[in-house]
């Protein structure tokens, strides 16, 4: 007899995380054939861009759409970074969830490792075709070229070709990777990522060839270099119980009091015995020694104790100036306006965000306002709804800034918001990394940031409207001589040129002070007017109720 | 005719003149016009009628505010002049608005946009001018109704308004122009509600009682109380006011007879200070056991009381603040046509004849 247990066992086996993602492909944003297109071009970007940072490199990136038939690409992205050394390049491309990212809290694109292995998965399972990628890591060295697939089962790469070539180039990489995708114009496409991303990056140019071979550069406007981060220890508040177990099991300090100095920030040789005595464990004691209950113990007298908010030096905001930059050289409007608060912190983790607001020139009037999204200076394109930053655009009430909105909708008028969040680990809600997870610590940062920039754009509007509307008041006046003339004329019998040239007169003379004019007036014609109209309704509506008694 | 027609020719001249003066001079042109308002409406004790007081406001215009304010008025003035005065024909307060009503040129924007802004520079001009509108030629919703021993002649025809039938004559909005012929009444009863009107004619009450019955349907307008104030002053005979017991009957009563606040500058040619109120009071709710008609007060009439209980007019009217004070301690009103429930004709028959009988009015 064998039982439904032993049954079942049979078919109870380890799921490789390649064939877990093979399987739901939408949690890695690869849903549909347009977002995959953008997705491929997205992570590989990334990659290239965190490359250059991590060499301190001016960024130059070459982008290729080539297609091949209706639903069939090569994406080709190239970078000047720094290339990938031989024995790497099979488990960064060829293996899901390998990176170094992951295991550091530092401002980076990528975090999990990931994206890029993802698309080449994606690559495999619509083509069949092998990934190309060449790398060199300096002028004297070798070029490398690969080409590979992964072994779903395994989770492992799975080198198809792997020989030495030239490569006119002193260092960088370039991946190959053949797709089914389809290609779109407009924001949520690969032409609206490369938009933006070269508006969060002013100091990278990209070139980028869309499918019908047209070349687009973006030139970089700054020579600024983003501020280097420094990678940060964890920080007690933003730790999870399970995190603190691993951590006491892996350390080498030997006592607690060492463990908690050198494994977290912000705690130094005070509070590590504060911590310690709330606990009622001995400073001495040996980190792997721990039992359960009293990791239980420490794990809540961490979160109890007062410890200073995380080191900001670990984020490298765009900066409110540079921002400014990037959205002058890619949108076209009349104002301009940025800011970058101060950095803050959500369960632990530093975040810092930035606001820009667009206003005027070309940007429509009529439709709602756009909002551009960033995380770490990467666009988010879609799941806009699910989004903090969504949110907290929405409640804000824009009316007092001088835009319209009916309720808590997205704002109208002729507006782009930018929202950009920088952080050493950014929240999303999903792998795919499109939406931002709704911390209130979050969302109040992007109000706070918003209403800043809000402000400055009232000013702006209800100045800029009222000089408009005050000049087309003004013209006015020479529409209206001719008539008073004509009127004046036949009221008095006058000829009517010489009025109409005195007229002129007195309007060139009187137009200083009729450009001065103001509200606060004292009370003049139209005051009264007022009072009187009000008089004369109340009578009115008396009489009329007094009518509709008969 | 003639002389009186260069007399408005010349007002209106001298509004133009005044202006190009100012221009000729290189000053911003301005008109001044008298506040049409509460704060600016006196009651003069001695006439008894509401007066225009002195404050005044300028209108400039090279001011983003006045301007086109500014155009109306010499506009309006300059089509009074040239379309209606010029060739002696007379034109409605809408026709005005047409005429007036276009694009300026090169801009979107309208002279005027609605009646109710050429109405009102038609009375800024009576103000200005000193002319009243009937003088302008611009007549008003024709409203209300005539009946009794009074043979006039309007426009040329004679008209016997005791052979007009259940209608009467139809007064029109322009009564300057009327001729009475022969008057053979002893008193005049004017009475806003149609309905009233209509009941007396039938019971052929004016035949009766030897009286003109005059009716507004609505509110009473400038020719109807301009057509009384000539049966008064010309035929020397006394007004008698019929309206609801309540603060709105008060209120017609009160412009019959003192004029209103939107129409102070006018109130020469249209107040009757001689005019009386015969009814219905609050007196006669109990006289004539009407407490079971009576209509609550709501929060408005309540206000409304307050209000005009106040206006000075009112303030020193030991009769009139009688009746508030009653109104408001019965807490109701009570209106004409609850004398119905006494019998169809006992207005005509018994309480009416009751009240000139006795003289019972109140000032």
């Amino acid at each position: 007899m064998v039982t439904v247990a032993e049954e079942l066992a049979k078919k109870q086996r380890e799921i490789s995380i390649s064939e877990f993602f093979l399987k739901n492909r939408h949690l890695l944003g690869f849903d549909n054939p347009t977002r995959a297109l953008m997705m491929v071009v997205k992570e590989a970007v990334d990659n290239s861009l965190d490359a250059c940072t991590e060499m301190k490199v001016l960024p130059e990136i070459k982008i290729e759409l080539k297609q091949i038939n209706e639903n069939r690409f090569i994406v080709i992205v190239e970078d000047n970074g720094p290339g990938i050394v031989k024995q790497q390049i099979p488990n960064i491309f060829g293996k899901l969830l390998y990176g170094s990212k992951f295991h550091t809290l530092k401002m980076n694109r990528g975090q999990q490792g990931l994206g890029i292995s993802a698309a080449v998965l994606y690559s495999q399972l619509t083509t069949g075709k092998s990934t190309k990628i060449y790398s060199i890591v300096g002028p004297k060295k070798a070029a490398h070229y690969f080409e590979l697939q992964i072994d779903t089962k395994k989770n492992e790469p799975n080198v198809l070709k792997d020989q030495e070539v030239d490569w006119e180039k002193d260092h960088g990489t370039k991946i190959e990777i053949e797709i089914e995708g389809r290609y779109l114009k407009g924001r949520q496409s690969v032409d609206g990522y490369v938009k933006e991303t070269a508006i969060v990056n002013p100091h990278a140019t990209f070139i980028y060839i869309d499918p019908e071979k047209q070349k687009l550069v973006y030139e970089r406007v700054t020579e600024e270099l983003p501020i280097e981060t420094k990678e940060i220890k964890p920080h007690p508040y933003g730790i999870e119980l399970g995190h603190l177990i691993k951590m006491l099991q892996d350390t080498r300090a030997n006592t607690l009091a060492g463990f908690l100095q050198s494994e977290f920030s912000r705690i130094g040789q005070q509070t590590a015995k504060e911590i310690c005595d709330k606990a009622g464990l001995k400073a001495e004691e040996k980190p792997k020694k721990l039992d359960h209950k009293q990791i239980e113990i420490l794990f809540k007298s961490l979160q109890e104790t007062k410890i200073m908010a995380p080191p900001g030096d670990c984020l490298s905001p765009i900066k409110a100036e540079l921002l400014e930059k990037g959205l002058r050289k890619e949108i076209n409007a009349d104002f301009y306006i940025t800011a970058t608060r101060s950095p803050a912190v959500y369960r632990g983790m530093p975040f810092q965000v930035e606001v820009g607001i667009a206003y005027g020139g070309e940007i429509d009037k009529e439709s709602q306002i756009r909002l551009m999204r960033f995380a770490n200076r990467v666009p988010l394109l879609y799941q806009q709804g699910a989004c903090a930053i969504t949110e907290a655009v929405t409640e804000t009430n824009w009316k007092p800034y001088g835009l319209q909105q009916s309720g808590n909708n997205m704002p109208t008028g002729p507006a782009i918001i930018l929202v950009h969040i920088a952080s050493v680990w950014v929240p999303f809600t999903n792998e795919a990394k499109e939406a931002i997870a709704h911390y209130d610590e979050i969302i109040k940062e992007i109000k706070l940031a918003l209403q800043e920039c809000g402000r400055k754009l009232s000013i702006y509007i209800h100045r800029h409207i009222r000089a408009a509307e005050q000049r087309e008041k003004i013209s006015l006046f020479e529409k209206y001589i001719p008539e008073l003339v004509a009127a004046l004329s036949s009221l008095t019998n006058n000829k009517k040129d010489s009025i109409q040239e005195r007229l002129q007169r007195i309007l060139k003379k009187e137009l200083p002070s009729l450009e001065a004019e103001n509200d606060l007036k004292k009370e003049d014609e139209s005051a009264q007017d007022l009072k009187a109209q009000r008089e004369n309704k109340k009578i009115k509506n008396e009489k009329k109720e007094k009518q509709t008694t008969l | 005719m003639k002389k009186k027609k260069s007399k408005q020719h010349s007002e209106l001249k001298e509004l133009g003149n005044n202006i190009l003066q100012q221009i000729n001079k290189g000053k911003n042109p301005n008109i001044v016009v008298p506040i049409r308002a509460l704060s600016n409406v006196i009651y003069n004790e001695k006439t008894k009628t509401l007066e225009l007081g002195k404050k005044t406001a300028e209108r400039y215009f090279f001011n983003v505010a006045h301007a086109k304010k500014f155009l109306q008025t010499v506009e309006i003035a300059s089509i009074l002049k040239k379309e209606l005065l010029d060739t002696d024909k007379h034109e409605h307060l809408r026709g005005v608005f047409y005429i007036a009503k276009r694009t300026i040129p090169g801009t979107d924007v309208n002279l005027v946009d609605d009646q109710v802004e050429s109405d009102k520079i038609i009375e800024d001009l009576e103000v200005i001018t000193g002319l009243s509108r009937e003088e302008l030629h611009v007549s008003a919703n024709k409203m209300g109704s005539m009946v009794g021993k009074v043979t006039l002649k309007d426009s040329g025809d004679t008209i016997d308004c005791s052979r007009l039938g259940k209608g009467g004559y139809s007064i029109p909005s322009i009564t300057d122009e009327l001729t009475f012929k022969k008057v053979n009444a002893k008193y005049v009863l004017y009475m806003e509600k149609a309905a009233i009107f209509e009941r007396l004619n039938e019971d052929k009450f004016w035949l009766k009682n030897n009286c003109i019955l005059v009716t507004s349907q609505g509110q009473t307008t400038r020719g109807i109380r301009r057509l009384l104030q000539r049966l008064a002053d010309e035929e020397k005979l006394p007004i008698y006011v019929l309206c609801d017991a309540d603060i709105y009957g008060a209120y017609i009563y009160s412009v019959v007879k003192y004029g209103s606040i939107a129409l102070a500058h006018a109130a020469e040619r249209l107040t009757i200070p001689s005019v009386r109120y015969i009814g219905i009071t609050m007196d006669d709710v109990v006289k004539y056991d009407l407490k079971k008609q009576i209509i609550k007060l709501d929060d408005k009439d309540l206000a409304r009381i307050k209000q005009v209980s106040q206006y000075d007019w009112f303030k020193n009217n030991k009769d009139w603040q009688r009746q508030f004070k009653l109104m408001k301690e019965l807490n109701g009103k009570v209106e004409i046509q609850a004398l119905a429930t006494k019998g169809i004709s006992f207005i005509s028959e018994k309480y009416l004849p009751e009240k000139i009988k006795n003289k019972e009015f109140l000032d």
